[in-house]
């Protein structure tokens, strides 16, 4: 065999070695979620042996799942839907229209990243306490329409699209939101694409937030369900596997379709930061 | 990195290159100027209200003794930061962040850069294990809290494995030094996908021509990974320990299922003291002032890293 053959092996069996390690906890959680209880305490097979999928039925029905579910999507979809929308049109203005304070005020947002959740959480609590918000879909979506992460995504990908395409539309007599809405936005939906994802993942995993401003069981989402449901049931492992895993089935299956997407996305982030 | 740039040159030229018309004084187009308003009022109310505002208001917080539900809040000047100098739950919480932070930076670069170089190859199913290593970045903390808790239980995996070789492994989450390191091994095994492909992405931008330049003058593998990769990748390196340190600095979901901060303090890292502290007791003053302190902690020590990676660049 050629050294160069060997290299290429060597590195294949490392890869291999580093996937055993991030894939076995996944196997192990599906493993668990199909036995009995019995069998969680004894099994030593890494690979399902029996396929209780009653363990699902039961571990839904033994909490409100559904509803956290349902909460959960109802947010996601609010918290989507408000970046889409809030962080281009902010994000355009940004990359194309010239105004007073302009650079000072991205300065202030870029700023404002740097800052951690805690520092704003207690206030933000406090007003939306006081706005009588706490266990309701608006505390969950409205604090959260926009964020200063999807506005640099957005800015830059807008500055990337040729100025002669907005100029040809203007002298076409297309105004300036005109031109917005029917040049820049259809040619940008790679860009809102990885948005979309990027605020999916961060919504349906949220945790701090949905736990500060929900105490009613009905509001609570599927993050916070899942604690409250390892409170009860801390040591029936099959049903709490079975319920983590159902919990896990979005984020994954929506970075399985759209992987490319969202790798992009860290990648020029990552790059431009 | 982009907030230090714009900070060290304010106003030195428009966005893009552009200057103004006239020196000194900007002229604005009456049109733009009202699209912009319109275009950046949605998302400028939101954040205002929800994250600038409560960051002028936590200033104003962290210097009472409120306690979160009462109209009147006390000012009670910088005893809260007074306080935490002399709260031994502090102080622990802080060294535990330290060593968790120290933890997560280091073996964040390490194993994001070794996966990264493999990957870096003409090899098959490059996007297969991309794929993998990316799941547990996708998956919620609490998900792999969960799993994680499992795997260490005295009769989980992890244990079980142990076993195979004779070794009778300890109860990990209840002896406050393994716990840690349990967390930081859990924290970086979420992120190495994430590290791996920032570095990637960085490797394959860097010229061919060098690396060509280098084998023609005969330098080893070792060498130009040593003397060209590491030095070459030292912004992006800079990215990923902020990114690490922040991350660590802000952690609370993974510890809050994970060991919820014990046993006794053991993984009491500040986000979660100052849930605790808040929320739990009600010292909303309190709280904020950690919060605040968690804050300047981060900020300073990304502005040394921030000056070390400066300094290297300059050494080259």
């Amino acid at each position: 065999m050629k050294p160069r053959q060997l290299g290429v092996l060597a590195r294949h069996a490392v890869l291999i070695a580093g996937s055993v390690l991030v894939v076995v906890p996944f196997l192990w959680m599906f493993t668990t979620s199909l036995q009995t209880r019995a069998e969680t305490y004894t099994n030593t097979s890494i690979l399902p042996t029996s396929w209780h999928w009653e363990n699902y039925a039961r571990a839904w029905q033994s909490a409100p799942f559904a509803q956290y579910y349902a909460n959960s999507l109802i947010m996601a979809a609010g918290i989507v839907a408000g970046h889409l929308v809030f962080d281009s049109l902010a994000a355009y203005a940004f990359a194309r229209l010239e105004f007073p304070f302009k650079r000072a005020l991205f300065t202030v947002l870029l700023a404002g990243l740097m800052v951690p959740t805690f520092v704003t959480v207690i206030p933000a609590y406090a007003i939306v306490a006081q706005l009588g918000w706490i266990d309701s879909y608006t505390a969950l979506i409205v604090p959260r329409l926009a964020d200063v992460f999807g506005i640099i995504l957005l800015r830059q990908y807008f500055a990337t699209i040729p100025l002669e395409l907005e100029e040809a539309a203007r002298i076409d007599g297309c105004s300036r939101s005109g031109t917005f809405f029917r040049v820049v936005v259809p040619l940008s939906t790679p860009a809102l694409a990885t948005l979309a994802i990027f605020s999916f993942l961060f919504a349906w995993n949220d945790f701090l937030w949905p736990l500060l401003v929900t105490n009613n069981d009905d509001m609570r989402t599927i993050q916070l369900g899942l604690t409250s449901f390892v409170g009860r049931y801390g040591t029936s492992w099959n049903y709490l596997m079975a319920g983590t895993l159902t919990a896990t089935v979005p984020s994954i299956v929506v970075f399985l379709f759209f992987q490319r997407a969202l790798v992009r996305g860290i990648a020029t982030t990552g790059l431009k930061d | 990195m982009t907030t230090q740039q714009t900070a060290v040159r304010p106003g030195a030229t428009l966005p893009g290159g552009r200057r103004p018309a006239r020196p000194g004084r900007r002229r604005y187009d009456r049109e733009q100027m009202l699209t912009a308003a319109v275009f950046l009022a949605p998302a400028l109310i939101v954040l205002g209200v929800f994250v600038f505002y409560p960051i002028l208001s936590a200033g104003q917080i962290s210097l009472t003794s409120w306690n979160g539900f009462d109209p009147t809040k006390p000012f009670v000047g910088f005893d809260n930061y007074v306080r935490l100098t002399q709260d031994p739950e502090f102080w622990n919480s802080l060294l535990v962040t330290v060593l968790y932070a120290a933890g997560v930076c280091v073996l964040s670069v390490v194993s994001g850069l070794c996966v990264a170089l493999l990957l870096d190859a003409p090899i098959r199913g490059l996007g297969i294990y991309r794929g993998i290593y990316f799941l547990p970045v996708v998956t919620s903390s609490v998900a792999a809290a969960i799993v994680w808790r499992y795997l260490l239980d005295p009769s989980g995996l992890v244990n079980g494995v142990l076993a195979l070789f004779g070794v009778q492994g300890p109860d990990w989450l209840q002896d406050r030094w393994l716990a840690l390191g349990a967390l930081t091994l859990l924290t970086v095994w979420k992120n190495i996908g994430f590290n791996a492909v920032l570095y990637l992405t960085a490797l394959q931008a860097l010229p061919h021509s060098i690396y060509e330049a280098a084998s023609l003058d005969g330098a080893s593998g070792a060498q130009q990974l040593r003397h060209l990769t590491v030095p070459l990748l030292s912004p992006m390196t800079f990215f990923v320990v902020v990114q690490a340190l922040i991350t660590s600095f802000q952690a609370f979901d993974l510890v809050y299922v994970f060991t919820e901060g014990g046993p006794r303090g053991g993984t009491e890292v500040l986000g979660m003291f100052m849930y605790r502290t808040a929320f739990r007791l009600g010292e909303f003053g309190y709280g904020t002032a950690i919060a605040f302190v968690t804050l300047f902690l981060v900020l300073g020590v990304t502005l040394v890293q921030w000056r070390i990676s400066g300094a290297e660049g300059n050494d080259r």
